[in-house]
């Protein structure tokens, strides 16, 4: 159990390279297996190639063992993902996938750590019409999952929305450039014409080819000084340097990522590694550059070792950059400078360009539901049919209303406090960063609960603070269920990460920015040791901190923890 | 039905594992290869039977005569001195009665020859002389599926004229339906119009049929006793001899076996609002033996809230002693575990209205109330009638008022090459729902459902010989059964798998939900897997359609179309289907009689008709030879 990951989940480190290479552009038998009414389930294989398509097949494991007994299959239920560039919705959209949850999800909307909604507890014969009700919307699902490149993000409540406005549209350009060209998911979701004979012999991908990447890619787009989106998180992270108001282009770094196995050394978290700087006008050749050196140089034996940035660790970054340029036919400027203040949300209204307001509201763990004072859904519905801006979504889940009027602010607030949406106003520090992953009970890696347990270990850790008077002091607080990182938490100034039920590592003092990994303080402990390791540091913290020093700061200059370099070593 | 000295001895077996140690017979060595050539192999319940048969010809000499099923030729000469006794059953009831009388004919010295309608030669009706036959009625005045062919032949143009037969009919029904004991009615009318004489008048009988069917069988064995002249009964030197497999030596239903529960596990998800459990049972001991598509009687007890509200309801002590029938109880027991008390019937009815007075009962009684009656009996137990109807019955007067509780028969979910000799499973649909004010259960699901470590449930093997795999194992099969009517199924594939059968198996299953009460999914999807199962369609009522584009409402869509069973898919497959059963494959119905057998056989007439080319009677013509032949089988109830 301990050694479980997402990598070491794959039955034989080739085999999903067998399957894309026969899938025929990832048609596989997805379409047979959704007809199966046997089954709410489809084949391994083509659950392999469903995430190509957006969808995971998951199974409600508090039942797994109720049902085994009721000689019943396991409750076999769909996530859908949508796609949805840099997190901007219209507030059509946002209508039509608040209907989808209704019609077809098991627990509403559920923002995710990259920009995006995802729905749960989707079944088989739902699936279908879930995915075309999302192109409907005019949204997609295509590669929102898949060793293709994901959703690009992008920082989502610009101090410059001038500038935020030309980054998003490069970061929607990304999106869309880099997006697979088989027919697959018209023909499959659609009901696209199938191509047959010529039309099938001349089906090409021409960045990706028939095999794809060996692995996920994940772009990332920040403009400072917020780095919301954990820029060097990413496989590929993109600064976005501004002057007077006018993108300029954007710093590049490659080979982030937060993918681990517990006790296997030979995977680690890294952060992505400057390699220069470009213009815009640059930025769609030299991204097909950089995706082509890991789609050809990218590890397709050893699913663990694929992502990029073991790529660029077993190569070398100088060899790697060599490559991109010469792929790219130009050389990289160099970095310039550029500075991040943090990378979390700035709850509340915030001033935009030409008298537009945005306001960002803290969704715990992502999840909208309608649940007691608390009414996402339904407060979301009514501000979506008033509302004549946009909807935004961050990589810490939450949500900004976008490009409101002066005038309609007072209208909007009426609404977010008669649904009790305005939890962000009084919610302690370390409640205002907390993020976490799904896990229990539809994730199949989970190790142990992540998003359940957050409500019940807030108050705890709120105590504690209390005692120490340290109750509005903004901690960055990280949950996984297990080490492959979908809540990066390797970027928590505090971090839990799943190894068995009640089990957690707990690490520590990353920064407040997302510029550094933290690292493990104590290892495989269960509650009670972790709240007592931290209300002794809380403790040395409220005494000995530095006006405004940040708590994963004070850890490192106070000795708790050793400064290391980032790096392979350092971890797990 | 029950021989003394086999019983003793095997109850003495029981414990001790070591084979009887037989003495040295006196047979020629000739004779000792031919038995045992002859019982190699045999099954228990065939060499019970041969040794019940031989028992029975050391005690009688040559009075024995083999079944007919043996040969035919063989007692051919002896018709004129024999009696037939006929019986045609749908859940076993007319069968006992016939077995009964069988056996007290036999132990008074006749000739007797026991058959069910299914199998009995036609054309030996001209030379029939004395037939005494037991038939029952179902639904609207239908005779059993086995009987079907019987009584066309003999209700249509073509019954030859039978003036040289003696005849006796008892007829078992519900008086409750309709067309009570319409079939018996029917017939024994017929009989006489073809010539035949009465020698005992037509018996009827309803629900509680012991005490009728016995002074029929009273009345019938005095007259043939006559005709027949047979010699004085050696009453006390008697084996009677069951002319059926003996499965039940040990325990039968009048001695049912207390089986231990061995795993009571529900089988729909925690969301179902339904109760569907699967019961496994030891029958360790018990010598019971069963074959796939036997029924599992069981001997339910009553909820003991129900006993309490009828004491509380009368004012009546349990404790108090009952005489009744020549058995005294404390009248808990008697409510617990002697009477009827979660079945309404028409004998009730009239006694509580008469108790009553009331006028409204009494109209409901009327003929011309039928449909009112049916409906009241339907959606009714005893208990509601009382509150509804205060009678101030004391104790005597209920115990005489209520019927005798009968068993309850289940289609045995198991074979036992698969789950041993030892066990044997059932499924089961737990009865519990609201009405009139107050909740209701059924009396033997509700029992079974609570059944565990400390509970034993008192079971017999109800045999169902029309029920039953082809002998031919290259032979395909098609297995229709919604709903728990799926349950002997289960006992089917098994069976097949683990005798390496070579025909195909095709199961059609129905339910409400897919994801809540799809029952034994996992092992269908197993057999599937291992090729045990080779097709399964599924028709889940209560499920959405699949929408047909990304623009249509599909839950609207859902509440407007009309709700998908077992007989659409059997429609929708039905070219596949017919191309079956034109190739031999025998086809088995499961479950509810009173829409789901009906809408299924109107399905199958339908792909008759679509895909045969048959035109409407002959489709129904072909259904009814299939039925005749036993290769479309019925276990419906």
């Amino acid at each position: 159990m301990a050694a479980l990951s997402k990598e070491a989940s794959y039955p034989m480190p080739s085999h999903l390279e067998d399957i894309k290479t026969v899938s025929r552009f990832l048609r596989g038998t997805i379409a047979e297996g959704l007809a199966d009414p046997v089954t709410g389930a489809i084949s391994e294989d083509d659950n392999k190639l469903l995430k190509f398509h957006g969808s995971y097949q998951q199974d409600d494991r508090d039942l797994r063992d109720e049902r085994r007994r009721q000689k019943l299959e396991p409750a076999y239920a769909f996530m859908v993902r949508a796609r949805l560039a840099g997190g901007v919705m219209t507030t059509a959209q946002w209508l039509a996938f608040d209907r989808i949850a209704s019609d077809y999800a098991s627990s509403g909307l559920r923002i995710t750590t990259r920009q995006t909604f995802q729905w749960h507890g989707i079944i088989k014969r739902d699936l279908k019409p879930t995915i075309a009700a999302i192109d409907a919307a005019l949204a997609s699902t295509i590669a929102a999952c898949g060793d293709v490149n994901r959703n690009v993000v992008c920082n989502a409540n610009p101090v410059e929305s001038r500038a935020h406005a030309a980054a998003y549209a490069w970061a929607a350009k990304l999106s869309e450039h880099l997006l697979p060209q088989t027919r697959a998911y018209h023909e499959i979701w659609l009901d696209g014409e199938k191509l047959v004979g010529e039309a099938a012999e001349a089906e090409r991908e021409p960045l990706y080819g028939p095999t794809y990447l060996p692995r996920k890619f994940k772009i990332g787009l920040a403009i400072p000084p917020l780095n919301d989106v954990d820029v060097f998180a990413q496989d590929l992270g993109l600064v976005a340097i501004v002057d007077d108001g006018e993108l300029r282009g954007f710093n590049v770094a490659i080979g982030g990522g937060m993918g681990a196995a517990h006790g296997d050394p030979s995977t680690y978290p890294r952060l992505a590694s400057a390699i220069g700087f470009v213009e815009p006008d640059r930025l769609l050749v030299l991204a097909e550059a950089i995706i082509a050196v890991q789609r050809d140089w990218g590890d397709r034996e050893e699913r663990k070792h694929a992502r990029f940035k073991y790529t660029i660790d077993k190569r070398g970054l100088a060899a790697v950059k060599a490559e991109i340029e010469k792929r790219a036919g130009f050389a990289l400027e160099a970095e310039r400078p550029f500075r991040f203040e943090h990378n979390g949300d700035r709850y509340g209204w915030v001033e935009g360009h030409e008298g537009r307001w945005h306001l960002t509201l803290q969704v715990e763990s992502g999840r909208l539901v309608d649940g007691g004072q608390v009414r996402w859904l339904t407060g979301m519905r009514e501000i979506a049919r008033v509302h004549t801006g946009d909807i935004r979504l961050t990589c810490n889940q939450n949500l900004i209303i976008a490009n409101v009027a002066a005038a309609d602010r007072a209208r909007i607030d009426a609404i977010v406090a008669a649904h009790g949406m305005d939890g962000y106003r009084r919610h302690s520090g370390i409640r205002q960063h907390a993020v976490a992953c799904v896990a229990l009970p539809t994730c199949g890696l989970a190790m142990a609960e992540s998003e359940r347990y957050l409500p019940q270990l807030l108050p705890k850790l709120e105590a504690s603070l209390d005692r120490h008077g340290l109750l509005s002091a903004p901690i960055l607080l990280r949950l996984s269920g297990c080490p492959n990182g979908c809540s990066r938490p390797y970027l928590g100034e505090i971090a839990l990460v799943g190894r068995a039920p009640g089990r957690y590592d707990l690490r520590l003092a990353a920064d407040f920015s997302g510029q550094r990994l933290n690292q493990v303080y104590r290892e495989n402990v269960d509650e009670a040791a972790l709240l007592d390791a931290l209300d002794r540091l809380f403790a040395r913290y409220a005494a000995e901190r530095e006006p405004s020093e940040h708590f994963g700061d004070f850890l490192l200059r106070g000795g708790v923890l050793k400064h290391r370099k980032i790096a392979a070593e350092v971890l797990a | 039905m029950v021989n003394r000295r086999l019983d003793v001895q095997k109850e003495n077996d029981v414990s001790a594992a070591p084979r009887p140690i037989l003495p040295t017979p006196a047979l020629a060595s000739e004779r000792l290869a031919l038995l045992s050539r002859l019982t190699d192999g045999l099954p228990p319940a065939d060499l019970y039977w041969i040794s019940a048969w031989t028992a029975a010809l050391a005690a009688q000499a040559t009075r024995v005569v083999l079944p007919a099923s043996a040969s035919t030729e063989a007692v051919n000469a002896a018709t004129g001195e024999r009696l037939t006794v006929l019986y045609g059953s749908q859940t076993g009831n007319s069968r006992r009665v016939a077995e009964r009388l069988a056996e007290r004919a036999m132990a008074a010295g006749l000739d007797v020859r026991l058959l069910r309608t299914g199998v009995y030669p036609l054309r030996e009706l001209v030379q029939e002389r004395h037939l005494a036959l037991v038939i029952s009625s179902q639904g609207d005045g239908d005779p059993p599926d086995d009987a079907i062919g019987f009584v066309e032949f003999l209700t249509g143009k073509r019954a030859p004229r039978l003036p040289q037969l003696k005849f006796s009919v008892m007829g078992l029904g519900d008086s409750s339906y309709p067309k009570y004991c319409a079939v018996s009615r029917r017939l024994d009318a017929r009989f006489a119009e073809l010539g035949a004489q009465r020698f005992a008048a037509l018996g009827e009988a309803d629900v509680d049929f012991e005490a009728p069917c016995t002074s029929w069988s009273d009345g019938v064995l005095e007259k043939v006793r006559e005709t027949l002249g047979a010699s004085p009964a050696p009453a006390t030197n008697l084996r009677a001899v069951a002319l059926h497999a003996v499965g039940s030596v040990l325990h039968s239903r009048e001695k049912p076996f207390a089986a231990e529960v061995l795993d009571n596990q529900r089988i729909v998800s925690r969301d179902s609002t339904r109760e569907v459990r699967h019961l496994e049972l030891s029958l360790q001991g018990s010598g019971l033996r069963y074959e796939p598509g036997d029924a599992l009687g069981v001997w339910p007890r009553n909820p003991p809230a129900l006993v309490d509200d009828y004491l509380r309801l009368l004012r009546l002590d349990g404790e108090q002693e009952v005489a009744h029938d020549g058995r005294r109880l404390p009248l808990s027991r008697w409510l617990a575990q002697e009477r009827e008390l979660t079945r309404l019937s028409r004998p009730l009815l009239a006694a509580h209205a008469a108790a009553s007075g009331d006028a409204e009962l009494a109209r409901v009684l009327e003929p011309e109330q039928r449909e009112a009656l049916a409906r009241l009996l339907d959606t009714h137990q005893p208990i509601d009638l009382l509150r509804r109807h205060p009678v101030d019955w004391n104790a005597e007067q209920l115990v005489a008022a209520l019927r005798p509780l009968t068993p309850r028969l289940y289609s045995i979910a198991s074979s036992t090459k698969a789950v041993g000799e030892d066990e044997v499973h059932l499924t089961v649909a737990v009865v519990g729902y609201h009405a009139h004010g107050s909740g209701h259960l059924g009396a033997a699901s509700s029992f079974l459902a609570a059944a565990g470590d400390d509970v034993r449930v008192p079971v017999f093997v109800e045999p169902n010989e029309r029920f039953r795999l082809p002998a031919d194992h290259g032979r395909d099969i098609v297995m229709i059964g919604p709903g728990t009517g799926v349950a002997p199924f289960r006992a089917f594939v098994q069976e097949r798998q683990a005798v390496g059968a070579t025909g195909r198996n095709w199961l059609f299953f129905g339910n409400r939900h897919f994801a809540q009460d799809f029952l034994y999914q996992a092992e269908w999807q197993q057999a599937l897997k291992d090729r045990a199962l080779h097709r399964l369609d599924l028709a889940f009522s209560r499920d959405v359609a699949v929408s047909s584009g990304p623009h249509m409402d599909v839950r609207e869509f859902a509440r407007d179309s009309h709700k998908v069973y077992v007989q659409h898919r059997i429609r929708e497959h039905g070219r596949e289907l017919y191309a079956w059963l034109r190739d031999g494959a025998h086809l088995y119905v499961c479950g509810d009689a009173t829409r789901m057998a009906r809408d299924v056989h109107e399905a199958l007439v339908d792909v008759a008709i679509a895909h045969g080319g048959l035109s409407a009677e002959d489709a129904r013509a072909w259904l009814a030879e299939l039925l005749q032949e036993g290769r479309y089988a019925r276990d419906v109830y």
